[in-house]
């Protein structure tokens, strides 16, 4: 059986002592779980530390943790994935002359710590899942009988209802890092849940009040840290992707926070131009050039567009001109797709991919014709 | 080899430098760069975030024109169009009645995507395509002595698995390698896989500086002599906006950042002047110690 150094984050905040870690060596197969090892750990060595667990079976969402740097569940990381993720992704290489694979496991951040592995989901994670009013709000009348769903409506909201509230989200939410105030990705996962739900009576309160709030759907900083954690394919930032959607062209709900301005000035930008034009950008997401919110942005960007000026980056004719259009072609689709009756939206959760990535070629930009020479090596679908 | 060459918007904007060093390095790395100039922006994101079917489109087109060059492969220097065309390409690529209505906004301009496009940044095109071992016998200017942080940025590491990230292909340490083949010293610091904070920077812009200047301090507390980036974007963020991200987090930063093509080029033997270096906000000829470092020799 392989051998696995365990080095486990010691920390009870009672004690007053500093944080400290414990290394374990331990035999187990390589498709044994994190929290078996844990779990060993504790029975034959020191039963002192503090986890929480329950199903085993990454259903009640109870052992978050971070293992090599990555958060996941602890019951349905394999030990050798966990072990493989310090060795080339993540920040976490392994220490020179080390023998067996080192698996560092760490509390979830953005979370208080209560004991070793637990950390305080109450104070942070809950309270943001009930700042988004988390239950259906009927719509009235109240039908006599069940409510008629449309199938694909239904199909539609499984994703986000297929979060167990580990948190591992949260725990390496960068927008959060920086502001704990944030709402944040399960909680507005849980909204999307709700506002995509046609039996929800609410859907226009819910999005102005998630777009007016600061620190609600545009304060994600479109890191992607949250899809990569979640354990059940929830992918939190699409969702809050769509609630910016269907808050900005459904709802035109013109928040204070320069979401709907910014959304709506980029897209212009490009329809008229093709390509982006910064400086018009920061004009036109504060409101175009003669908003009185944009006098005053205008003039607190100043210094970064006279240091660009002098360092010769925008020259005064880019501020000012523009001179390449966008082909009419460009011009052509905004209007034809933008004016489409409906949005056509494809969700990979819901069809799936209906083929098996294949290998491809290279050769005429990648095109996949059989006759190109062999397939190298990595030709996937990246 | 010959690219289709996407170069995005903002390095023929705000980072020109970008665009400039990467048409310098390119035949230095016998790479033939045919430039899509009739494509449009990728989006960034938040065309899609707007209409999916709409960023769908746009960079279908783009794939499309690409692949009616005689280019092996759509080569972008920008980790966001590396994303957002990812992005993009996972949904028609997935789908064939998706990718029939997506083509089908592309028919009366003649242009049609077929599936299955390779698109790479430079960053992957170095260590796949070229391979380190080609480019460590180019270096004719080793950077020894140059300690650098290198920022990834998000979009060029996650999500790994549609960005064909695993233990084959471990693209989230092609920085690392490319640095250690050119002859520099790789500084490990807290920023390496973090946000640069562009994307809320006019939503919520302490929030986004903030995280700019931590990052820009953890490199400078691990003693990095600069960063290097494959993301303008990025570079906007961590350069342009430094002296307001040094504000924001009350203290003196000074940290040069570097576009990925500048490095390389640097160790090709081409100057900082010729790499548009002396367009940044932070000089990096201006911080970096002259005496020992690989740019003072350049530069003399
Ligand atoms: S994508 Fe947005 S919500 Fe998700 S982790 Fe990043 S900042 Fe947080
Ligand atoms: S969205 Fe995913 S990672 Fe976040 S709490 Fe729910 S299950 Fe956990
Ligand atoms: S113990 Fe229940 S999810 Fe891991």
């Amino acid at each position: 059986m392989p051998e696995y150094t365990l080095r486990i984050r010691r920390y009870d905040p009672q004690s007053g002592e500093a944080p400290h870690w414990d290394t374990h060596t331990i035999d187990l197969g390589e498709t044994q779980s994190v929290l078996d090892a844990i779990l060993k750990i504790k029975d034959d060595e020191d039963g002192s530390i503090g986890i929480r667990c329950s199903c085993q079976q990454a259903i009640c969402g109870s052992c978050g943790v971070r293992m090599n740097g990555k958060p996941g569940l602890a019951c349905n990381t394999h030990l050798e994935e966990a072990a493989r993720r310090g060795q080339g992704t993540g920040w976490n290489p392994p220490d020179e002359g080390q023998e067996s694979p080192v698996i560092t496991v760490e509390p979830m951040g953005n979370m208080p710590v209560i004991r070793d592995l637990i950390v305080d989901m109450d104070s942070v994670h809950w309270k943001k899942v009930r700042r988004v009013t988390p239950w259906l709000i009927n719509k009235e009348p109240i039908p006599e009988r069940e409510y008629i769903v449309p199938h694909d409506n239904m199909v539609d909201v499984t994703q986000p209802m297929a979060c167990i509230q580990c948190g591992a989200c949260v725990s390496d939410c960068l927008a959060m890092e920086v502001d704990p105030l944030f709402v944040g990705p399960a909680a507005l996962a849980k909204a999307y849940r709700f506002v995509g739900d046609p039996r929800d009576a609410q859907h226009a309160e819910r999005l102005r009040d998630l777009s007016e709030d600061s620190h609600g759907i545009y304060d994600c900083t479109h890191c992607f840290n949250c899809i990569d954690a979640c354990p059940k394919g929830v992918d939190p930032m699409n969702q809050i992707m769509r609630l910016r959607r269907m808050a900005g062209s459904d709802h035109e709900i013109k928040d204070r926070n320069n979401g709907y301005r910014h959304e709506h000035a980029f897209v212009k930008n490009i329809r008229r131009n093709g390509i982006l034009h910064e400086s018009d950008l920061l004009a036109d997401s504060y409101g175009g050039k003669f908003n009185p919110s944009a006098g005053r942005e205008l003039v607190s960007g100043l210094p970064t567009a006279i240091r660009g000026l002098t360092k010769g980056k925008m020259t005064p004719q880019k501020l000012l001109l523009h001179t390449h259009k966008a082909p009419a072609e460009v011009k052509r689709l905004f209007d034809q797709i933008d004016g489409k009756p409906e949005r056509n939206e494809l969700n990979l959760y819901v069809t799936g991919y209906e083929d098996e990535p294949e290998p491809h070629a290279e050769g005429a930009a990648g095109r996949e014709p059989a006759e190109e020479q062999s397939a190298p090596d990595m030709e996937r679908k990246a | 080899m010959k690219v289709a060459y996407w170069p995005g918007c903002v390095s023929r904007g705000f980072t020109p430098e970008l665009h400039g060093s990467m048409a310098k390095v390119a035949p230095l790395l016998d790479i033939e760069l045919i430039e899509l100039d009739r494509a449009s922006c990728c989006g960034a994101g938040v065309i899609a975030e707007h209409n999916q079917e709409l960023a769908d489109t746009l960079n279908a087109r783009t794939f499309a024109l690409a692949q009616r060059t005689d280019g092996e492969l759509m080569m972008n220097i920008c980790s966001t169009c590396q994303g957002a065309q990812s992005e993009c390409q996972e949904r028609l690529d997935a789908n064939t009645e998706y990718r029939g209505q997506v083509n089908a906004n592309l028919s009366d301009e003649g242009l049609r995507y077929e599936k299955g496009l390779t698109n790479k940044n430079l960053l992957w095109l170095l260590v796949e395509n070229i391979g380190l071992d080609a480019l460590k016998a180019k270096v004719s200017r080793p950077l020894s002595d140059l300690k650098v942080g290198p920022f990834y940025g998000c979009y060029i590491v996650r999500p790994v698995d549609r960005l064909a990230i695993d233990d084959e292909h471990p693209r989230d340490r092609y920085l690392h390698w490319v640095i250690e083949a050119l002859g520099g010293t790789v500084i490990d610091y807290a920023g390496v896989y973090k946000c640069c904070g562009f994307p809320i920077i006019t939503m919520n812009k302490e929030a986004s500086l903030k995280q700019a200047g931590r990052h820009l301090g953890d490199a400078l507390d691990a003693e990095a002599d600069c960063l290097v980036v494959p993301c303008p974007l990025c570079h906007l963020n961590l350069d342009l906006q430094q002296p307001v991200a040094a504000k924001v987090v009350g203290r003196d930063l000074g940290m040069p950042v570097l576009h990925l093509p500048q490095l390389v080029g640097l160790a090709l033997g081409l100057s900082p002047k010729e790499l548009g270096m002396n367009k940044h906000i932070v000089k990096p000829m201006s911080v970096i110690d002259w005496s020992t470092s690989v740019v003072a020799s350049a530069a003399a």
